[in-house]
């Protein structure tokens, strides 16, 4: 390696600065406990600054996936949403979209994310809490009435039964006269992080990739503007990890989705430039933009080199960003309006897509309209009044943002070596590997904040006595009983027999491994099945899951 | 043994579909350093299952956590079905996204004390040491 003569001019300038004056007390390090020095220089730059960083749109994309970025167009402003019935809900995006939100996404309740209808007796209590509740394609059709399909781009966060929900929204387009082919937007399905993160799932590990294989085939050639999937550390990330655990782990779980269709014989390039990504901001301002830089360009070399592909939309990493609700402090609720906004600058600094704010309240209930439309308006203000797009990947070329995302990228090769000792993803995820890594770095950071090396503003740190208390939404528990009377009617209404044909034949299809279930999902959707008995027809044939309870 | 001398049990459940067990296992991992005899349900328990545990477990203490919103419903359930066991002087704790005013109604039957995000493993530990002992 070249000498690097500045670098230990920088030593010498350290010595001599902190040999007179002592550093204060603090940790120094990241939130991700990566110690970070006093000062970076031009040897902390990589060796060939110009390949490793390039040019936006340009190999390896670490300015940015597109070579106008934000000069071209704004990143999509996205506000998650989603509780009670159908009706309600839509009543909430209409009011998102009247304020000039530009895509819808979709928060399904408890209930829905783990496969039971309404009525079911493990849904007591869950249904339309967390989310909307969507039993049969009649509550999907009542999600987005009046919403035009073909215009609008929708993003449903659901995993274990995306392929059910998928079936659903395109049949319930399909009734308007819309064909898949003219849907826009993206439905989660990561089930990997499912197994490692949220925990919540339907089937066992392998079936479970099934299903998502075949989602991604059927798109594949149907949906052209749609991504099947959206592979996703956000939740990796709340659940305690790193944020080398949550680019690691995330990269690692896309490039097994692509492995897995390329074992289904699928061209690389007929499927990839549909996957798309979604990342946690967490409040670590420059070690998130550098995880965003770093990300892009681990995509873009491992789809080039070890997928072959050709087609230069295969290697966009192209992500959503959703600031973390893990920040958010049930204390002093306003200064969550500050850490998001911090949070969100971070993703737009890391060329983020499209972008979720959090709302103030949500570390106490689900949000009020006011708390919804400051989280708005704070993405509002950053793309409107601060300057931050005018010029694309501002912190490029900075010593510090470059020494981060060769650490980062680093840093997720070493844990894509280990992964790879243990099997594959999909090994390690049966045996607890990435389970264990993120609860063991949870642990780790609530000692840290405990023993007060690590401050939190109004939890451990600048606290106050006693508070005003937040108005916070109330959930009417009268959804409930309403959803549960929907689904009865649903199912006492429709052509019984049907549904029932419907029913065994996606059975029938689940027992042949090599049967996509895919135009299965779309009759039983037509037949109104619920999403209960779907599931429930597919766990007879796939057995469904439990994890082993380990802390 | 002394009550002194003896473990203190504690279960740590998960009641309910929501699967954020971040707050659950850290927990579980502080009591048992803490000394305590820890046992973890995993999740999507139902009421009746988690007080089966109690039952079966012998435990002193039980530490609900919830973050699905659905605590009104699963809390009054497993207070419930404790009173019907005979197990009511077990020590009920609650830790989740708890809004203030649901707080005191829990109080009122009979959950000993609730943790809201941002408080510290120790309060917990030490509550439950109280709370057993006395």
């Amino acid at each position: 390696m070249a000498t690097r003569p500045r670098l230990s001019e920088i030593e010498r300038w350290e010595r001599e600065t902190f040999g007179r004056i002592p550093e204060r007390d603090a940790p120094f390090s990241t939130i991700s406990g990566e110690p970070v020095k006093p000062l970076y220089g031009v040897g902390d730059l990589p060796v060939d600054l110009e390949e490793a960083v390039g040019l936006p749109g340009e190999f390896p994309f670490t300015r940015g996936v597109y070579g106008s970025m934000y000069r071209g167009r704004l990143w999509t402003m996205r506000q998650f949403a989603g509780f009670g019935t159908a009706q309600e809900t839509n009543r909430r995006f209409r009011y998102l979209l009247e304020h000039g939100q530009t895509g819808l996404s979709t928060a399904f309740d408890m209930p829905s994310l783990m496969g039971h209808d309404s009525d079911d007796l493990r849904s007591l209590g869950e249904v339309g809490r967390e989310g909307v509740a969507v039993d049969t394609v009649l509550d999907m059709e009542a999600l987005f009435a009046g919403i035009p399909l073909d215009r609008v781009s929708v993003s449903m966060t659901i995993n274990a039964p995306a392929p059910i929900m998928l079936a659903f929204y395109v049949v319930a387009a399909e009734r308007r006269g819309i064909g898949p082919e003219r849907l826009a937007g993206t439905i989660q399905t990561d089930i990997l992080k499912e197994y490692i993160a949220q925990k919540e799932w339907c089937f066992p590990v392998d079936p479970a990739m099934r299903l998502v294989t075949d989602m991604i085939e059927w798109c594949a050639g149907r949906m052209p503007r749609w991504h099947p999937i959206s592979i996703s550390g956000y939740h990796i990330r709340e659940a305690g990890s790193t944020a080398a655990q949550e680019l690691a782990f995330t990269l690692k779980d896309g490039l097994t989705y692509v492995e897995q269709a390329l074992a289904r014989g699928l061209q690389v390039d007929s499927f990839a430039p549909r996957l798309s990504f979604f990342f946690n901001a967490h409040i670590d301002f420059f070690e998130e933009i550098a995880k965003y830089r770093a990300a892009r360009r681990i995509w873009a070399r491992e789809l080039r080199e070890t997928f072959g592909a050709r087609d230069q939309r295969s290697l966009l990493m192209r992500f959503h960003t959703q600031t973390a609700g893990v920040s958010l402090t049930a204390q002093q609720p306003l200064n969550n309006i500050v850490r998001t906004a911090i949070e969100a600058l971070a993703g737009v600094l890391g060329g983020t897509q499209s972008l979720h704010t959090n709302s103030f309240d949500e570390a106490l209930a689900l949000p009020t309209e006011q708390a919804v439309r400051v989280a708005l308006r704070t993405q509002q203000i950053i793309a409107e009044e601060t300057g931050v797009t005018n010029t694309i990947d501002p912190l490029g070329g900075s010593y510090f943002i470059e020494a981060l995302t060769d650490r980062l990228e680093a840093q997720a090769y070493e844990y894509f070596a280990k992964i790879d000792q243990l099997g594959g993803m999909v090994q390690a995820v049966k045996q607890g590997y990435p389970q264990r890594e993120i609860a063991d770095a949870a642990f780790r950071y609530q000692q840290e904040l405990e023993s007060g090396l690590r401050k939190l503003v109004g939890v451990n740190s600048y606290t106050e006595g006693s508070e005003q208390p937040t108005p916070i939404l109330r959930i009417d528990p009268a959804f409930e009983t309403d959803q549960v009377e929907r689904v009865r009617e649903a199912r006492a209404r429709r052509d019984g027999p049907a549904a029932e044909a419907a029913l065994a034949g996606l059975a029938a299809a689940a027992r042949e491994p090599r049967e996509n279930l895919m135009p299965f999902l779309l009759d039983a959707a037509r037949a109104h099945a619920t999403e209960g008995e779907i599931v429930r027809s597919l766990q007879g044939v796939f057995g469904s899951y439990t994890e082993s309870p380990a802390f | 043994m002394t009550a002194r001398q003896k473990k203190i049990r504690v279960v740590v459940a998960k009641p309910g579909l929501d699967g954020h067990d971040r707050g659950a296992k850290i927990i579980a991992r502080a009591l048992r350093d803490a000394g305590m005899e820890v046992i973890y349900t995993g999740l999507h328990q139902t009421p009746e299952q988690i007080v089966e545990t109690v039952i079966q477990e012998d435990a002193d203490a039980v530490g609900l956590s919830i973050l699905s919103g659905a605590h009104m419903t699963l809390v009054p359930r497993i207070m419930q079905l404790l009173a019907e066991q005979g197990a009511d002087d077990v020590v009920v704790t609650l830790g989740g996204t708890i809004p203030s005013d649901d707080i005191a109604e829990l109080k009122q039957l009979g959950v000993a004390e609730v943790f809201t995000p941002g408080a510290p493993t120790q309060q917990a530990i030490d509550f439950i040491r109280g709370a057993v002992r006395a």
